[in-house]
C-alpha cells in the first residue's frame, strides 16, 4: 500500500515538475489572478472557489489533458535508484547495439561530408537567404543537384542490424525451440499472443461498430455511423483528450479527424507555437545544413513520386527542414534508446565544451522518412499546425520505428510479434516461405518501419493511424502485417521465390485495413 | 445478333474511308469523319455512332456561350431570376472578334483583372494566353500575334476549322485582315482558384448522353483532378505551365516527370475536401456540379440534331474556386482516351467498357436501369432520384439526385448482379 502511494506521489511530483515549466502553467496562473476580480470568488474559500472557476471555464479540462499527455508519453518511473539510461532502455545489450548502429550512421554521414567536401553546416549568404525566403512556399520547384547524395541508410540496412542482434545472456543450448530460430529476429522479448491482443484491442471486436467496416455503402448509417459521428462531435465539444483517445479506437469520421488527433496529441495552436515555428523557419533561412540535402533527396525519391502525395511536396520541405532545427525534439531522447549524434566545432574534436548536436534535433533522416509527414498533409493545411502534429507524432510513436529498443512498441518487438503471430497461426505458410528463402519479415519490414505510409490507400492508412493513437501503441502494425499475409496465404503458398512473394504482396493499395484486422484477431479459428 | 465490327478503343477511329462502305455496326468515329460523311451515310436501326452531328454546339466555346446565354434568358422569362442564376457557372465570355466592342466595355468596367484568350476549336491547351492590358490583344488582333504565341502554338487559322458559317456573324473589321483569323473567345480568368498544395487543378468528369430528345444523360462515378506542375501565382501570367492544367501542356513543362503523372482520382479529391470542409460543403459542391452538367445539356437540347443512332461521351472540364463554386471551363466531345499511368489506363478502359454496356448493342438492358457499372443515370427527361419509385418533383422534399461522382465505384460487382438478374428475367416468359 505504502509503496503504491509513494509511487503515485513520485509520479505526481514529476508531472508537476514538468508542467511547471510549460506555457499552460503560466496561463493558469494568469487566469487565477484574473479570476480574483470575479464576484463569486470569496477570500474565505479562495482555494475552492478558484478550483470551481477552473472547472466551469474549461481550464481544468486543459490541465487534465496536459497531465494525460504526460502520462501517455513518458514512461512511469521504475525504481528510484535506476539510472537515467534505464529510462531510455533497460537492457544493456540493446543499448550497446543502438550505440554501435549510431556510430555507423554517423560515420556514413561524415564520410559523405568529406567525400563531397560539403560542410555539415554553413551560414547562408544574404542573397541566398532572400532567395530562399521568396521561394519558401514552392521549394519543390528547386532542382538542386542531388546526384552525389545518397540516403544515409535504408530500412533494409537497419533490418540487417536487427537480424544480428543477440542477447549475450541468452543461451539456447541444445534445445532447438521451434519458435525462436525460424524467424529472423533472434532475441527473446516478450510479445503478446492472440488472446492478449484480443483483450488489448477489444474495441476492434466483431460486436463493436467500426469505421472502416460499419460505414460501408451497404450498411445503413442509422445502425452505427450517425451515432458515432454524434458522439465524436460531443467529445470535441468537451475537449477531453482521454475521451478522444478512447473514441478514436473505433475510427474517426473524416470531417472530425483533424481536430480529434490534435486533441489527443494535446496540440492547440497558440500564438507562441506559431511564433516558435516562424523562429525555426528563420533558422532554416539563415543556415544550410548537409541534412537538408538528404531531406530534399528523400522527398524527391519518395513522396514526389507517389501518386497522391506529390501534391504536398512543398509542405514536406517546410515541415522537415524546420524539424531538423528544432532542439525541443532533443527532449524525447530521455525516453528513447537512441542518443543524438554529437559533432565538434572544427579543430576541437573531443572537447565537450565545443560539442553540438547534429542535426540540431538529433534525428538523421533515412530513406522514406518524409513518408511519416505525407499523410498528415491530408488533414492539416496550416504549416505551423501541421508541423506541431508531426513533431508530436514523431516523439510519441515514429521514433520507435527506427531505434533499437526492448519497448513493446519498438521495431524489434514489432518484428518479433509479427514473426511469432505468423509462426503460431500460419505455420504452414511460414515454413513454406522460409524454405523458399522468402523470410516473411524481409517483405513486411518496410511496411512496419514506415507505419504503412505509401503502401496503403490514404483513407485506409488514416483509419490505421486512428488506432495507433487510440491504443497509444504501434503493435497494430505488426498485427496488420500478419493479417495481410494471412489474407494472401493461398497465393503465397504457390510461390517459389522471394521475388515472386514480393510480387504477390507488392500492391496493398486495394486492401481494407479494418476487416483484415478483425478477421485475423477475432474470426480466425486457431 | 449483330456483332460490333469496327471498334477502336484507343484514341479516335482509324480513317476508314472507302473500304468500309457502311459495313459497320458500331463506330467510334473521329469528328472529322463525322463532318464529312454523316450526312450521306445510311445507318440501319441498330447502328450506333459515337457523336452527334452538330455536337460543336456544346463543345465549341463560342457556340456554347451563345446557347447558354439564350437558355438563361429563356429561363429568366419562363421561370424566374433564381432559376436563371443557376446558369451562372460560366465565366463572362466574349466572342472575338465579333463581340470585341462588348468585351472592351466589360474590360473597362473591371480594370486590373486578368482575362484569358482561348481559340474556340483547339484543344490540349494550344493557343491560349493570358492578358491584363488591352494593348496585349490589340497587337494580337492586328496580326502581330507572333509576339504572344508561345512555342506550343501550331500555325494559326486554317479555314477548315470554321464550320460553314451559319453562326458566324463577323463584323466588317475582319475582312480587312490578310490572314484569316480563327475565332477566339476572351473569358474572365478565374483568379482565385482552389489550390491544393499550392497548385491549381481542374476536374475532368465524364458524361454520357444517349439522346437529346428526350434528354438522357449518365454520369460516370470516376474522373480525375489534373494538377498544374508549378505553384499558382498571378505574378507570372506568361507562364503557361502555371495556369494551364491540361496534361498535354504539363507534359512539355521542364518540371514534368512522366512517372509522376499529375492526377488525383476523384475519390481521393472528394475525401480530401471532406476532411477539410466537412461532408455538407462537399455535397453542395457536387450537387452544383450536377447542375452544371444538366443545365449545359438542356441549353443545347433544342439545337442538337438528336439522331437515335447517336450517343456521345463528353469530357467536362470544371474548375473550383476558393469559395467552393464550380465553373465550367469547357466540354470536350472527344476526351482523350490515352492513359498517362496505370491508374489512368484502368479508369479509361472501364469507362469505355461501361459506355458500351450503356449503348447496349446486344440489347440486354431493359431500359429502366438507373445504374450500369460506373454510370449513374443522372437525367431521364427529368431528374432521377436516388430513391426507388417516382421522382419527387415537388421542389425540395427528400429528393436526392442519383449521382455518385467521386464515390465508391464497385462496378464489377454491380455489372455481375445486373447481368445476372437480366438473364434471370429473360428466362421468365413475359
Amino acid at each position: 500500500m505504502l509503496q503504491e502511494e509513494s509511487d503515485l506521489s513520485l509520479i505526481i511530483a514529476q508531472i508537476v515538475q514538468k508542467l511547471k515549466g510549460s506555457n499552460l502553467y503560466a496561463q493558469l496562473e494568469r487566469q487565477a489572478w484574473a479570476s480574483l476580480q470575479r464576484p463569486e470568488i470569496k477570500l474565505e474559500s479562495l482555494k475552492e472557489d478558484i478550483k470551481e472557476f477552473f472547472k466551469i471555464s474549461g481550464w481544468e479540462k486543459k490541465l487534465q489533458n496536459a497531465v494525460y499527455s504526460e502520462l501517455s508519453v513518458f514512461p512511469l518511473p521504475s525504481h528510484p535508484a535506476a539510472p537515467p539510461e534505464h529510462l531510455k532502455e533497460p537492457l544493456v545489450y540493446m543499448r550497446k547495439a543502438q550505440g554501435s548502429w549510431e556510430k555507423r550512421i554517423l560515420k556514413s554521414l561524415n564520410s559523405m561530408c568529406t567525400e563531397l567536401s560539403i560542410p555539415l553546416a554553413r551560414k547562408r549568404p544574404v542573397g541566398e537567404q532572400k532567395e530562399l525566403l521568396n521561394k519558401w512556399n514552392e521549394m519543390g520547384t528547386d532542382e538542386p543537384d542531388l546526384s552525389l547524395f545518397r540516403p544515409v541508410y535504408a530500412p533494409k540496412d537497419f533490418l540487417e542490424v536487427l537480424i544480428n542482434l543477440r542477447n549475450p545472456n541468452y543461451e539456447n543450448g541444445d534445445s532447438l525451440s521451434f519458435r525462436t530460430h525460424l524467424g529472423l529476429i533472434q532475441v527473446p522479448l516478450k510479445v503478446k499472443d492472440i488472446p492478449e491482443l484480443k483483450e488489448f484491442f477489444v474495441e476492434l471486436g466483431l460486436t463493436t461498430g467500426q469505421l472502416g467496416i460499419d460505414d460501408s455503402t451497404q450498411v445503413p448509417p442509422e445502425l452505427f455511423e450517425n451515432e458515432h459521428v454524434r458522439i465524436g462531435q460531443k467529445v470535441l465539444a468537451e475537449q477531453d483528450s482521454a475521451a478522444a483517445q478512447q473514441y478514436v479506437r473505433q475510427g474517426s469520421p473524416t470531417a472530425l479527424r483533424a481536430e480529434l488527433w490534435a486533441l489527443i496529441l494535446n496540440i492547440s495552436s497558440q500564438p507562441e507555437d506559431i511564433l516558435y515555428y516562424e523562429q525555426l523557419k528563420t533558422n532554416v533561412i539563415q543556415h544550410d545544413l548537409l541534412v537538408d540535402s538528404l531531406i530534399y533527396k528523400d522527398v524527391k525519391l519518395t513522396a514526389s513520386n507517389d501518386d497522391y502525395y506529390f501534391v504536398f511536396e512543398d509542405y514536406l520541405y517546410q515541415v522537415l527542414l524546420c524539424f531538423s532545427r528544432d532542439t525541443s525534439v532533443l527532449g524525447h531522447f530521455a525516453y528513447s534508446s537512441a542518443s543524438p549524434p554529437k559533432s565538434y566545432i572544427r579543430g576541437k574534436l573531443g572537447l565537450e565544451e565545443y560539442a553540438v548536436f547534429y542535426p540540431p534535433n538529433g534525428v538523421i533522416p533515412f530513406h522514406g522518412f518524409s513518408m511519416y509527414v505525407a499523410p498528415l498533409c491530408f488533414l492539416y493545411h496550416e504549416p505551423s499546425k501541421l508541423y506541431q502534429i508531426f513533431r508530436e507524432m514523431y516523439v510519441r510513436f515514429f521514433f520507435r520505428l527506427h531505434s533499437i529498443s526492448s519497448h513493446p512498441s519498438g521495431i524489434v518487438s514489432l518484428c518479433l510479434l509479427f514473426e511469432t503471430l505468423l509462426q503460431t497461426y500460419l505455420p504452414q505458410l511460414f515454413y513454406h516461405l522460409r524454405e523458399i528463402g522468402a523470410q516473411p519479415l524481409r517483405i513486411s519490414f518496410k511496411w512496419m518501419v514506415r507505419a504503412f505510409s505509401g503502401y496503403l490507400a490514404t483513407d485506409q492508412l488514416l483509419l490505421l493511424w486512428d488506432r495507433i493513437l487510440g491504443y497509444n501503441s504501434l503493435e497494430i502494425l505488426a498485427v496488420l502485417a500478419a493479417a495481410v499475409f494471412a489474407f494472401r496465404a493461398v497465393n503465397l503458398m504457390e510461390v517459389t521465390s522471394l521475388a515472386a512473394a514480393e510480387a504477390v504482396l507488392a500492391d496493398l493499395s486495394t486492401l481494407k485495413v479494418m476487416p483484415l484486422l478483425q478477421i485475423f484477431l477475432f474470426a480466425t479459428v486457431t | 445478333m449483330s456483332r460490333p465490327k469496327n471498334q477502336n478503343y484507343k484514341g479516335h477511329g482509324l480513317p476508314k474511308g472507302k473500304e468500309r462502305e457502311g459495313e459497320w455496326d458500331f463506330y467510334w468515329c473521329d469528328v472529322s469523319w463525322l463532318r464529312e460523311n454523316f450526312d450521306h451515310t445510311y445507318m440501319d436501326e441498330h447502328v450506333r455512332i459515337s457523336h452527334f452531328r452538330n455536337h460543336y454546339e456544346l463543345t465549341r466555346k463560342n457556340y456554347m456561350v451563345k446557347n447558354l446565354k439564350r437558355f438563361r434568358k429563356q429561363l429568366e422569362r419562363e421561370v424566374g431570376k433564381l432559376e436563371a442564376a443557376k446558369c451562372d457557372f460560366f465565366p463572362k465570355t466574349f466572342e472575338m472578334p465579333c463581340e470585341y466592342h462588348l468585351f472592351v466595355e466589360e474590360f473597362r468596367k473591371n480594370p486590373g483583372i486578368t482575362w484569358i484568350m482561348k481559340p474556340v476549336a483547339r484543344s490540349q491547351g494550344k493557343g491560349i494566353f493570358l492578358f491584363r492590358r488591352l494593348k496585349d490583344i490589340m497587337d494580337w488582333r492586328k496580326g502581330t500575334a507572333g509576339k504572344k504565341l508561345t512555342s506550343l502554338e501550331a500555325q494559326p487559322a486554317r479555314s477548315a476549322i470554321n464550320p460553314s458559317g451559319s453562326h458566324d456573324t463577323r463584323s466588317s473589321d475582319d475582312q480587312k485582315d490578310e490572314i484569316p483569323v480563327e475565332n477566339y473567345v476572351a473569358q474572365r480568368y478565374i483568379e482565385n482558384p482552389y489550390l491544393i498544395g499550392g497548385r491549381k487543378f481542374d476536374l475532368r468528369v465524364y458524361v454520357l448522353v444517349m439522346s437529346y430528345i428526350p434528354l438522357r444523360a449518365w454520369l460516370y462515378r470516376d474522373g480525375f483532378a489534373r494538377f498544374s506542375n508549378t505553384r499558382f501565382t498571378l505574378n507570372s501570367i506568361d507562364d503557361q505551365y502555371v495556369h494551364l492544367t491540361n496534361v498535354a501542356v504539363q507534359k512539355t513543362s521542364p518540371d514534368y516527370h512522366p512517372k509522376k503523372g499529375c492526377k488525383w482520382m476523384l475519390q481521393r479529391f472528394r475525401q480530401y475536401l471532406a476532411s477539410k470542409h466537412g461532408p455538407e460543403a462537399v455535397e453542395k459542391l457536387f450537387s452544383d456540379m450536377d447542375n452544371i452538367f444538366v443545365k449545359s445539356l438542356q441549353s443545347v437540347q433544342k439545337v442538337i440534331i438528336s439522331d437515335k443512332h447517336c450517343f456521345e461521351l463528353y469530357g467536362y472540364d470544371i474548375l473550383i474556386d476558393q469559395d467552393l463554386k464550380p465553373w465550367l471551363l469547357e466540354v470536350n466531345a472527344s476526351p482523350s482516351l490515352t492513359a498517362s499511368s496505370q491508374e489512368d489506363y484502368e479508369l479509361k478502359t472501364c469507362l469505355l467498357e461501361d459506355t458500351l454496356h450503356v449503348v447496349d448493342m446486344e440489347a440486354r438492358l431493359t431500359g429502366r436501369e438507373k445504374r450500369v457499372g460506373g454510370f449513374d443515370l443522372m437525367w431521364n427527361d427529368g431528374p432521377v432520384s436516388r430513391e426507388e419509385g417516382a421522382p419527387d418533383l415537388s421542389g425540395m422534399g427528400n429528393f436526392v439526385t442519383n449521382t455518385h461522382l467521386g464515390c465508391v465505384n464497385d462496378r464489377k460487382k454491380q455489372l455481375r448482379q445486373l447481368f445476372h438478374s437480366l438473364q434471370g428475367q429473360k428466362k421468365v416468359p413475359s
